[in-house]
């Protein structure tokens, strides 16, 4: 065991990267998903491991080929780079644990294999993105992840998702070509692709012109991906008309593995670098992240389909995320971190609630959900229990991001204030916005004509609850989630003069 | 004279930039597009980079325009004229022209012995690769070796791109499932390619052997001169795509079948990716060669050879199978 724990790093994108171009030959019908869930389980153990490595304070690092750090690619995982590890490949099982059915409903057996293999791809890209200590190497995993999201958003049956992943597609491309405009300005002046590498040259550099020009472009093209509110308008309908398994699996995730690099490469090399750079990210975003809240929140209010009401609160809560870390503070950012973490489950569970709706009802207005409380008792007490969680009441992990945000406000006096409004008037517009589903479904009588329909299938539906349950667990016991945020906070904040 | 023909190549690109940017034609920008490409290879010649220009040539000027035709034949030839983001767009683009105009003033000049990019990890590589590898071309030792993960990225990129569009492009209506498979021997007897136009025909027929064995000399004389899987497997890919439109499709898939294009794309990424493995189980890190062999040189060198066998393989498999795709779709 020993032997193979040096190479964790390398394994935990090695499994899912190379399982692939066998997953694409499996022709049996089901073994395609069989293998590629069991294949996503072991990743997401990787990560469990790689995790406890972190919190038993070991430093994680490897080098590819066996060439040392600033010639060679090098990898690394820290407290921040593990909880996203934790996050993407929890999203990735639990998602294609319950992705069975609904695929099968889907997409025909002959291209189930491609479909498995784009889905690892783009786990193995996301997880490659989180363990790289290397500029370039990030774009290449970036372009991994991006194809295939792509191909995985636009393989439903819905047709009106290829314009939709048309327009992320063009926007996702100048959003990476951004980052690698941004990483071929630094390598202009420091010569280097490896990060730490690039964190010690980037004090010397005296001309700030390049680095200033790279740290907007980068900011800007990670905002594009990571849906930063002026920047989103590629994602509710992305999120809409994907398979419900993908929306599963990307809302938990993508989003938040372009603000991990967002607050990674803006803490670690520009905030040093630059002056009075965080005095300007705050500015910069700090706007951006109310008005996410307030707007983003807004249209949720008014939506009427379940899947972009959902998608909006995403925007939102990538509010919550960002106004955390645009103070600058210690708590702020454990915030920030603790948000993505609870975020995920909250938007897990929630997303998983759909699912089981989506396998018996024809659409998902919540029109069309009239009384199905009645016939899908269960699932919708998930519904409950998961939105109670996303709202933040005291129990729930979602509780546990907001009272750090809170905190992390309080420190700061007048503008504190302002901003703990903010976030109450997000968290009461959450209330109105699930509890326009929750009336709908439970207190309205079923629609004339409608088929009785039942419960979701098992499966899909203890999934379901274990998402739930455990976004209770993170709120009652948060010991993993704070330990991990605080040590990231500490870790970003380090580099801070 | 190298700023000279940099200048004058640069005035061309623009001039073709914006004529394809101004065209509604869409035949005629991709024939642009493919003009584009190679005065982008000559200029990356010009700047001693020939293993990027061959890549450019070969994919950028081959393949894509090749490929941008087979899906230009699924669709209108002139663009419907879309005035409403007109404005916008030429405001981002020429913002983000003016700002890496800004950033790279009076800074670091062309050619600066002293820049930063000259002084660091690049003396590294021109000094380390004669003991390491001992292969006198240095791009291929960094592609292949030194950061050999990126190009296993790369070329998962590449297969996920195939993935992306088998799977796609795979998809029809449900309905027509059973009318479509009735039709494809009706329909694939036309397909001819260039049966019946005997010059064309003949003069391409000379030309595929030369391009499959060049593309073999550029894919296993990589360590050596300027090449290796990438543009390997786009060369071959171009001549077999060229044996498709002379003697159509279906002959193409005679020679090189569905099953053949799947194993290959597969087969490469198999293979660099198990190159990695094997050298884990032999005791170094995922990636390194030097455990390959008793002597670590030799080692390395196999490595090399392996890995940019499978670059090769899936590149190639990837891009027909893509030309086939496309090639199928007006089948049903």
């Amino acid at each position: 065991m020993s032997a193979w724990a040096q190479h964790l790093p390398a394994l935990q994108v090695g499994v899912p990267l190379l399982t692939t171009p066998i997953i694409v030959l499996l022709r049996p019908h089901g073994l395609a998903w069989a293998a590629a869930t069991l294949t996503s389980c072991f990743t997401f153990f990787i990560a469990v491991m790689l995790t406890l490595a972190v919190l038993d304070g070991q430093q994680v690092q490897y080098s590819m080929g066996g060439w040392p750090a600033p010639h060679g690619i090098a990898l690394s995982v820290d407290a921040f780079s593990a909880i996203l590890l934790l996050i993407v490949t929890g999203a990735s099982t639990v998602a294609l644990l319950a992705a069975r059915q609904i695929v099968n409903a889907e997409i025909e057996a002959s291209r189930q294999p491609l479909f498995y293999t784009a889905w690892l791809l783009a786990l193995a890209g996301f997880v490659g993105i989180l363990v790289s200590a290397d500029a370039f190497n990030i774009f290449v995993f970036m372009e991994i992840s991006s194809l295939a999201s792509y191909v995985l958003i636009a393989g439903g049956s819905d047709r009106r998702a290829l314009p939709a992943v048309f327009k992320y597609l063009v926007m996702g491309t100048i959003g990476a070509t951004f980052y690698l405009i941004g990483i071929g300005l630094i390598y202009l002046m420091t010569g280097t692709l490896n990060l730490a590498d690039m964190e010690v040259r980037i004090r010397e550099v005296s001309d700030q012109k390049p680095i200033l020009v790279a740290a907007g472009f980068i900011t800007i093209g990670l905002a594009l991906k990571a849906a930063v509110f002026p920047l989103h308008l590629w994602l509710p309908n992305a999120y809409t008309y994907a398979p419900v398994p993908v929306t599963v699996f990307l809302a938990a995730c993508s989003t938040k593995v372009s603000l991990y690099l967002l607050l990674r490469f803006d803490f670690f090399l520009f905030q040093p670098n630059l002056l009075n750079h965080n005095i300007q990210f705050s500015y910069f975003i700090m706007p951006l992240a109310i008005l996410a809240i307030l707007a983003a929140s807004s249209l949720a209010m008014i939506e009427r389909n379940l899947k972009r009401l959902l998608a909006y609160s995403s925007i939102a809560q990538v509010g919550y995320i960002l106004l955390g870390a645009s103070l600058v503070s210690l708590i702020g950012l454990t915030a920030s971190v603790i948000h993505m973490f609870n975020h995920a489950l909250a938007k897990a569970a929630l997303f998983l609630c759909v699912a089981c709706l989506a396998t018996r009802c024809v659409n998902l207005r919540i029109d069309s959900l009239r009384g199905v409380a009645k016939q899908m008792p269960w699932t919708m007490a998930a519904f409950l229990l998961a939105g109670l969680s996303l709202i933040g009441v005291p129990g729930t992990a979602g509780f546990i991001s907001k009272w750090y945000l809170i905190t992390a406000a309080l420190d700061e006096g007048l503008l504190g204030v302002g901003l703990i409004v903010v976030v109450a008037a997000g968290s009461l517009m959450a209330v109105y916005y699930l509890w326009r589903v929750i009336e709908v479904a439970y207190f309205d009588k079923t629609n004339e004509g409608t088929k009785i329909v039942g419960e979701a299938p098992l499966g899909i539906l203890v999934v379901c609850w274990l998402v739930v349950l455990s976004n209770y667990y993170f709120g009652l016991a948060p010991w993993l989630s704070t330990t991990l945020s605080s040590a990231a906070a500490q870790i970003l904040l380090g580099q801070v003069p | 004279m190298t700023v000279f023909f940099g200048v004058f190549l640069l005035t061309l690109l623009l001039i073709v930039a914006i004529a394809m940017v101004r065209t509604d034609n869409l035949f005629v920008a991709v024939m642009l597009g493919g003009i584009f490409s190679l005065l982008m290879a000559t200029i990356f010649f010009l700047l001693d980079a020939p293993d990027v220009a061959l890549t450019e040539a070969a994919v950028g000027a081959g393949v894509s325009t090749v490929l941008y035709l087979a899906a230009l034949a699924l669709t209108a030839e002139r663009e419907k004229i879309h005035t409403v983001h007109q404005i916008k767009a030429l405001v981002v683009v020429t913002t983000t022209a003016l700002l890496v105009i800004f950033a790279t003033f009076d800074n670091v000049q062309f050619g600066d012995p002293t820049a930063p990019v000259h002084v660091h990890v690049g003396p590294w590589y021109l000094e380390n690769t004669q003991r390491y590898m001992d292969i006198p071309n240095v791009v291929t030792a960094i592609l292949g070796s030194f950061r050999g993960y990126d190009t296993l990225g790369e070329l998962f990129v590449v297969f996920t791109a195939g993935i992306g569009v088998l799977f796609l492009l795979g998809a029809r209506p449900k309905k027509d499932t059973e009318a479509a498979e009735t039709l494809i021997p009706q329909q694939s007897e036309t397909s001819e390619g260039l049966r019946n136009y005997l010059i064309p025909r003949l003069t391409g027929r000379l030309l595929v052997p030369i391009i499959l064995l060049f593309g073999l000399y550029v894919q296993f004389h990589g360590e050596y001169s300027p090449g290796g899987g990438f543009q390997a497997g786009a060369i071959i890919a171009t001549g077999i795509i060229l044996y498709a439109l002379l003697e159509g499709e279906a002959a193409a898939l005679r020679v090189v079948p569905q099953w053949m294009l799947m194993a290959l794309m597969a087969g490469g990424a198999l293979l660099y990716g198990m190159v990695g493995i094997v050298g884990m189980l032999l005791g170094g890190q995922f990636l390194d060669y030097s455990v390959l062999a008793d002597n670590p040189v030799v080692g390395q060198q196999v490595g090399i050879l392996l890995i940019e066998l499978g670059v090769g393989m899936t590149v190639s498999g990837v891009l027909l199978s893509i030309f086939h795709a496309f090639a199928a779709r007006d089948k049903y």
